[in-house]
């Protein structure tokens, strides 16, 4: 049945019409493509303020904007880069679609929290953007805000506080779901070690979103408190201490990364074997070092802090257990290295974004070293250094595995295919771009040029002059896939079941799925990645 | 199945006599502030707060009679915020000597 086109016509699309049906959808498919089509349009407002930046930077002096502009649009940036985009990003958009039916479920376990914090999601993500534009200045703390700045400055960082409390709220819900959902809504059979990859990756991320994010939300809730109420929490001058805000931020803003880039890392466990038409290999050690990455990520935050004036004691803790979770990072990139060695690789846009991956993340993971060790970290804390690896890292690692998800699942998705030749070309736009913008802000960095700069010393010319270019390369790569994805969701020739051979549950469903997923829930007999398939031998 | 139901009903007996534990710990929290422990006075309202939860979560929200897995769990959760809690004190106490 796998590589026919659907002959059912009823599927989760167009099962119920209109625009209510999607506003008060509670199928977990509906729900992720609302994610989808909200994150994509804040992504790429956020892109575009990104691209202004860039050209701000092109020239010394003023170039097209203020500075207090150029203040107001880095922190606008991040915060929708972060909180919008990239922390709920690839959990709630593929988690949504995908997770259920690669459990074997018709549902999440609670489908209309799921909508609840779809809302909750977007109430927040509007607060940040109403803050930008609602009387006063607009909030110019940075996406970290900082104390004592964010306690005194004259802006609407209440406001854009208030969103981030809101959006945490969305990601606690988002991942207490989907505990339950794996805890509870696995099909007969499916024993954990019976489980695909991917939720497993959900599930250690949906643990950091559970019990990271409330610490946050408190933290944020305290600076308000501060602002109007005075109490003393972080702010010197009431008898607080900046370092405990930091502190609180970071505990869980840390592990915050892993919830960016565990998501993605489960994407691309699931596109190596099947572009590989191989078992993964070590689905174990990918397992546990899931688990270990998320509960060793929790006790690293200090290695933000090491200029802080943090304790010199805390400072080699905090650099010794950062060196610890670069372990379980390595055996993953092992594992994937070896699942494609020896296999039938067959290289789609999808296995082009997943191997983007591995080089991109391995680049942020290694200048990662370098700001985790406190001599050099003492060097090129606040340059550019830190700017261009949390980008190799985020962009690089969750953006990339952003699209490599996007490109493997959309056929089942739209039921549609993109094409293939100018995913190809689109990606090669956006990997060109991408390295030439951040690559010389590791060079600039080191040479001592400060973040969050609006102008710069004539030495840096060169190198912001490149990274400009390279803003715009990524930017016309990113305009030419989001193209050939949105023409083709109409347009685009008919996909069959199972286009790139898998062996999970959601290539065993027609394109697109059925409402519920399956007439009959599936019994599991064996492992997720069997490719015993006829496909691999037509291949 | 039946069993399990049967762990998450309370007596009004019982759910009474951890009300009243509840509380004196309450009280006792109040006036460790009266007896000024110095340093300590902190850590023994982390303690009297942390010994008012382990009841509420294992009484009123019936943890007792859940398996032990979830026990575990619930367990561990609170394992991880002490242990968070334990490393940024110590950079207090690191920074204050």
């Amino acid at each position: 049945m796998n590589n026919q086109v659907s002959a059912e016509p009823l599927n989760y699309l167009n099962h119920k019409t209109g625009l209510w049906s999607w506003l008060t959808a509670t199928d977990h498919k509906r729900i992720g493509l609302l994610y989808l089509y909200a994150i994509t349009t804040f992504f790429l407002t956020a892109a575009v303020l990104g691209l202004l930046m860039k050209i701000e930077k092109s020239t010394i002096g003023p170039t097209i904007m203020t500075a207090q502009t150029y203040n107001a649009m880095f922190t606008l940036h991040g915060i929708i880069m972060i909180f919008i985009v990239v922390i709920p990003g690839l959990a709630a958009v593929f988690g949504n679609i995908c997770l259920p039916i690669m459990i074997g479920a018709k549902d999440v376990a609670f489908p209309k929290l799921n909508l609840f914090s779809f809302y909750v999601y977007i109430t927040g993500a509007c607060l940040g953007l109403y803050s930008q534009f609602a009387h006063g200045h607009s909030p110019d703390a940075g996406w970290t805000f900082y104390v004592p700045y964010s306690a005194e400055v004259n802006s609407n960082i209440i406001l854009a506080l208030l969103a981030a409390f809101t959006l945490g709220f969305a990601s606690i819900l988002t991942g207490l779901n989907f505990i339950v959902t794996i805890h509870r809504m696995r099909a007969p059979g499916m024993t954990w070690f019976r489980m695909p990859l991917f939720p497993w990756s959900l599930y250690a991320t949906a643990w950091i979103q559970l019990l990271a994010t409330p610490v946050v939300g408190i933290t944020l809730l305290m600076v308000i408190a501060e602002r109007t109420l005075h109490v003393g929490f972080f702010d010197p001058k009431l008898g607080g201490d900046p370092v405990l805000y930091q502190h609180l931020f970071w505990i869980y803003s840390h592990p915050a990364v892993y919830v960016m880039i565990l998501p993605a890392m489960g994407v691309v466990t699931e596109i190596f074997p099947t572009f590989s038409q191989k078992p993964v290999f070590g689905y174990l050690p990918i397992v546990f070092s899931s688990l270990a990455i998320a509960l060793v990520g929790y006790f690293v935050w200090g290695h933000h802090m090491f200029t802080s004036g943090m304790s010199y004691e805390s400072r080699w803790f905090f650099s010794f257990i950062t060196f610890l979770v670069a372990i379980p990072s390595a055996i993953k990139v092992f594992n994937w290295l070896s699942t494609m060695y020896g296999g039938s690789v067959d290289l789609q846009p999808p296995l082009l974004y997943a191997i983007s991956f591995i080089f991109l993340f391995t680049i942020g993971g290694f200048t990662g070293l370098t700001l985790g060790a406190v001599a050099t970290d003492i060097h090129v804390h606040n340059t550019d250094f830190v700017v261009a690896h949390f980008h190799y890292i985020i962009f690089g690692g969750m953006g990339f595995g952003f699209f490599a998800a996007m490109h493997y699942w959309y056929p089942k998705i739209y039921g549609t295919m993109y094409h293939i030749k100018w995913a190809k070309i689109a990606w090669g736009f956006l990997f060109t771009g991408f390295n030439v913008l951040y690559f010389p802000m590791f060079i600039m960095g080191i040479q001592g040029m400060p973040r969050r700069y609006y102008d710069y010393d004539p030495k840096f010319q060169l190198g912001q002059t490149i990274s400009s270019v390279g803003a715009v390369i990524l930017f016309v790569g990113l305009i030419a896939m989001i193209a050939n994805l949105v023409y083709h969701v109409r347009r685009g020739a008919k996909a069959p079941a199972n286009p790139w051979h898998g062996v999970t549950l959601e290539w065993q469903v027609p394109s697109p799925p059925p409402h519920e997923n399956f007439d009959e829930i599936p019994v599991i007999t064996r492992e997720p990645y069997v490719f015993d398939n006829p496909y691999t031998k037509e291949k | 199945m039946e069993d399990h139901h049967d762990n998450h009903v309370t007596s009004y007996a019982q759910n009474f006599k951890v009300l009243l534990v509840l509380l004196l710990l309450t009280i006792s929290t109040i006036l460790v502030v009266k007896l000024d422990l110095g340093h300590f006075t902190v850590a023994m309202a982390l303690f009297l707060a942390s010994v008012k939860t382990t009841i509420v979560l294992t009484y009123f929200m019936h943890l007792k009679g859940e398996k032990l897995i979830l026990r575990l769990m619930v367990g561990g959760v609170f394992l991880l915020f002490a242990i968070i809690v334990i490393i940024t004190f110590i950079d207090y106490y690191f920074r204050i000597i």
